[in-house]
C-alpha cells in the first residue's frame, strides 16, 4: 500500500473542440497522501470543480497521468471503474442531492444498494452511519422534512456508509448558516482525524480551507502555489 | 445493484409521482380493457360454436353437392349468357349464396358410393310444403327439413322424431305452438299436423303426421326453425310431390349426405374431400360449414383487436412522455447514482423496468376490469337479448390469452421505455450533477 493515494502529473482537461475548445485544466501536478485533508481553492470557473471530478473518476482527463492508490486510472473501465467509485469514494455535495420523498435511511443506504449489499446488512450499516451522526431517530423520516444541517449530516452519513477511503466535499457548508456549517465542518475533520479518511474539500471559503492540512490553489486551470505542511 | 433491488426500486419510483403514473397507466388500461373484451368476444362465440358442434354430433357426414363449373358463386357474376343445363338448379342451402349446383342423379349417387372411404350415401330430398295446419287452425307457411341419423335437435318439449318409425312423425318449431291454437308446448304433443304439398300438375296432396315435439333453433343447428319430419313422413311427402313426374325426372337431388368412418382423422377427411372434388363433387363437413362462421368471427375480432392495439400504441407514447419527464426531473439523482458507481446498464434497467411496471399496472387492472365487466355483460345479455341462444356466454376469458395480453402490453411498455431509459443511461454524471 503506497503512502500516496493520488499522484497527479501534468493533468489536462479540455472541453469542446476546435474554436470552442476550453481548457479547464492546463497541466497540474501534485500528490495527496493517505489520510490528508486537502482544500482545493479557487474562484468559480477556475477549474477546481473539474479537478475534483477528474480526481473522483467522474470525468476522464484529456491528457496527463492520474494514479489512485498506485493504479493508473486510465486502466479502469466499466465494471472495475464503477466498483472503485462505489467502494473508494464518498461524496458530500453543496446541494445535498437527496431523494426528497425517500426516507433518510433509504437515502443513506443508496451506495450499498448500488453495491448489491443485502437488505438487512444495508439497514444495519445505514443505522450505524446515522448513529455516528446522531440522526438515528430520523431514520424513518422523509428527507424532504429535514432542516439544512440535518440534510447535510444525512449526506455525510451517505458518504460514510460504504467505508470509503476518500471523501470528496464540494462546498459542504455552502448552503448552511455559519453555526450549522461549523458543526458539519467539525464532523468532516473528525472523520479525517479519527477514521483516517482522506478528505478533499472543494471550496472558495478561506476559513474552511485553512483548517485543512494543505491548500491547492487553482486559478485559470493552473496550480498557483502549493502550501506544503503549513502549520494551522 | 441486485436484480431484486432494481425491481423494487423501479416499482417504488413509479409511485413517486402518483398522478402521472396513474394517468399513464390509465391509457394502458383502456387499451388492455378493449383488447381483453374483444378477445373475450372471440373466445366466447367460438367456444359456443364448438360446444354446439359437439352437441350435434354428426361429425362423420359430408354434405355433397355437384358445383356448376360455369357458376363460380358469390360475386363472380358473368355478363355472358350461360349455356343451358337441364340439371342445373339454384339452391337455398349447401352452397355459397347465388351459386348454382347441378342436381345429383341416381347415377351420381352410385358414383359417390363407389368412391373409396364413402360408407353410405343418402340423397337429401327437397320438399316444398304449401302450408301446415292443425284441426282448427289457420294455414301457415312452413319449411320442411329432414333429419339425419345422429343429428340432434334442440328439443324444448316432447322428443325427437324417430327415423326408423313407420308412422309419420314431426317436430315443430316452438314459435308455431300458439299460432296453431295451443297455449303451451306440452299440449300440442300428440296432436295431428296436416301438411299440404303440390305436385307438378298443381294438384294438392295432404299428409297427416303426429306432432312428437317442439324445438328451438340454435346457431349451429338451424333445423329448429323448420318443421322436421322423420323418414317415413319425408318419403310420403316426396311421393306426393312427385306425382305425375316421370320416374327418371323425379330423382333429382340438390345435395346428398355422405357418411365416412367415424374415427377418420382430419387427414383422412381431407383426402376424401380431394377424391370427391376429383370426381367433380364438393363435400363439406359440419365443421367446414361452421368454419366459415368461425373465420368471420375471427376476422371481426382481429379488426377490433386492431383498434385496441392502436389505443395501446397511443398509450405507449404516453409512457415515453412520462418517463422522459421523469428522467429530466431525476437528472441529478441519475448523476449521483452513476457517481456512486451504478453502471449505465443498471440505469437503463431501472428506467425500462419502470416502464414495464407501468405497463403491467395498466394491463393487469385493465384485464381484471374487462373480466368483471365482460362477465357481467354476458350474464345480462344471456338473460335478455341472447336468451334465445341458450349456453352462449358472449364474452369468455381464456387464462392463456389473458396472460399473453398482459405480457404483450408489458412488452410494448418496455419498448416505449427504451428511449427514455437509454437517455438516462447515457447521462454524464458530471453534467447531471451540475444540473440546477
Amino acid at each position: 500500500m503506497t503512502q500516496q493515494i493520488f499522484t497527479v502529473h501534468d493533468l489536462r482537461k479540455t472541453y469542446g473542440h476546435g474554436q470552442n475548445a476550453f481548457e479547464a485544466l492546463k497541466g497540474v501536478s501534485f500528490t495527496i497522501d493517505r489520510g490528508e485533508s486537502i482544500a482545493i481553492l479557487g474562484k468559480s470557473g477556475s477549474g477546481k470543480s473539474t479537478l475534483m471530478h477528474v480526481l473522483a473518476l467522474l470525468d476522464a482527463p484529456t491528457s496527463g497521468k492520474l494514479s489512485l492508490d498506485g493504479v493508473d486510472t486510465t486502466s479502469l473501465r466499466g465494471k472495475n471503474l464503477n466498483a472503485v467509485r462505489n467502494k473508494t469514494f464518498g461524496f458530500v455535495f453543496q446541494q445535498f442531492f437527496l431523494t426528497p420523498n425517500a426516507t433518510v435511511l433509504e437515502n443513506v443506504t443508496l451506495p450499498l444498494k448500488i453495491a448489491g449489499v443485502s437488505a438487512s446488512e444495508r439497514r444495519r450499516r445505514g443505522m450505524e452511519a446515522l448513529r455516528q451522526l446522531e440522526l438515528d431517530d430520523k431514520a424513518k423520516n422523509k428527507a424532504v422534512n429535514l432542516s439544512g444541517g440535518q440534510k447535510q449530516r444525512v449526506v455525510i452519513a451517505r458518504a460514510l456508509v460504504n467505508n470509503p477511503s476518500i471523501i470528496f466535499a464540494d462546498e459542504p457548508t455552502g448552503n448552511l448558516d455559519s453555526a450549522t456549517g461549523a458543526v458539519v465542518e467539525d464532523i468532516l475533520f473528525d472523520l479525517n482525524a479519527q477514521n483516517g479518511i482522506t478528505l478533499i474539500v472543494v471550496t472558495h471559503d478561506e476559513e474552511l480551507a485553512a483548517r485543512c492540512d494543505r491548500q491547492l490553489r487553482i486559478r485559470d486551470g493552473l496550480l498557483v502555489d502549493e502550501t506544503l505542511e503549513v502549520a494551522a | 445493484m441486485k436484480t431484486r433491488d432494481l425491481v423494487s426500486s423501479a416499482i417504488s419510483n413509479t409511485f413517486r409521482s402518483k398522478t402521472r403514473t396513474v394517468l399513464t397507466a390509465l391509457a394502458i388500461f383502456i387499451g388492455a380493457f378493449t383488447l381483453t373484451l374483444t378477445n373475450g368476444l372471440g373466445t366466447g362465440i367460438n367456444a359456443y360454436i364448438d360446444d354446439t358442434l359437439e352437441g350435434i354430433g354428426v361429425s362423420d357426414v359430408l354434405t355433397v353437392t355437384k358445383p356448376d363449373p360455369s357458376s363460380v358463386g358469390f360475386g363472380a357474376s358473368s355478363t355472358e349468357p350461360q349455356l343451358y343445363d337441364p340439371d342445373s338448379i339454384d339452391v337455398d342451402q349447401g352452397g355459397a349464396p347465388g351459386s348454382s349446383v347441378i342436381a345429383l342423379t341416381p347415377e351420381d349417387l352410385d358414383e359417390l358410393s363407389s368412391i373409396n372411404g364413402v360408407l353410405d350415401v343418402q340423397a337429401v330430398r327437397q320438399v316444398t310444403v304449401d302450408f301446415v295446419q292443425t284441426a282448427d287452425s289457420e294455414l301457415y307457411v312452413a319449411q320442411l327439413a329432414g333429419i339425419l341419423e345422429g343429428q340432434s335437435l334442440n328439443i324444448t318439449a316432447g322428443r325427437e322424431p324417430d327415423t326408423d318409425a313407420t308412422t309419420h312423425e314431426v317436430v315443430i318449431p316452438a314459435s308455431y305452438v300458439e299460432s296453431l291454437g295451443f297455449t303451451d308446448a306440452s299440449a300440442i304433443i300428440g296432436e295431428t299436423l296436416t301438411l299440404q304439398v303440390s305436385d307438378a300438375t298443381r294438384t294438392s296432396h295432404s299428409v297427416d303426421a303426429e306432432i312428437v315435439g317442439t324445438s328451438e333453433p340454435t346457431l349451429a343447428s338451424p333445423l329448429g326453425e323448420s318443421i322436421v319430419a322423420n323418414t317415413s313422413l319425408t318419403d310420403a311427402l316426396v311421393e306426393a310431390q312427385n306425382t305425375g313426374i316421370p320416374a327418371e325426372q323425379a330423382e333429382r337431388y340438390p345435395q346428398a349426405s355422405v357418411w365416412f368412418a367415424a374415427d377418420a382423422s382430419p387427414e383422412d377427411i381431407t383426402a376424401l374431400k380431394d377424391r370427391l372434388s376429383d370426381a367433380g363433387y364438393s363435400g363439406l363437413t359440419v365443421e367446414d360449414q361452421l368454419g366459415t362462421f368461425t373465420t368471420v368471427i375471427d376476422g371481426i375480432v382481429l379488426v377490433l383487436n386492431g383498434f385496441a392495439v392502436i389505443a395501446l400504441i397511443a398509450a405507449s407514447f404516453g409512457i415515453v412522455n412520462t418517463l422522459l419527464m421523469s428522467v429530466q426531473e431525476r437528472t441529478r439523482e441519475i448523476g449521483l447514482m452513476k457517481a456512486m458507481g451504478m453502471g449505465s446498464g443498471k440505469v437503463f434497467g431501472l428506467f425500462s423496468l419502470e416502464a414495464t411496471f407501468i405497463g403491467f399496472l395498466g394491463s393487469a387492472v385493465g384485464v381484471f376490469a374487462a373480466i368483471i365487466s365482460g362477465t357481467a355483460i354476458s350474464a345480462a345479455l344471456s338473460e335478455s337479448l341472447l336468451a334465445d341462444l341458450p349456453g352462449l356466454q358472449l364474452i369468455a376469458f381464456d387464462p392463456a390469452t389473458t396472460a399473453v395480453i398482459i405480457l404483450v402490453i408489458m412488452g410494448i411498455a418496455f419498448l416505449a421505455g427504451t428511449l427514455p431509459a437509454a437517455r438516462a443511461a447515457k447521462a454524464d454524471p458530471v453534467t447531471s450533477l451540475r444540473y440546477e
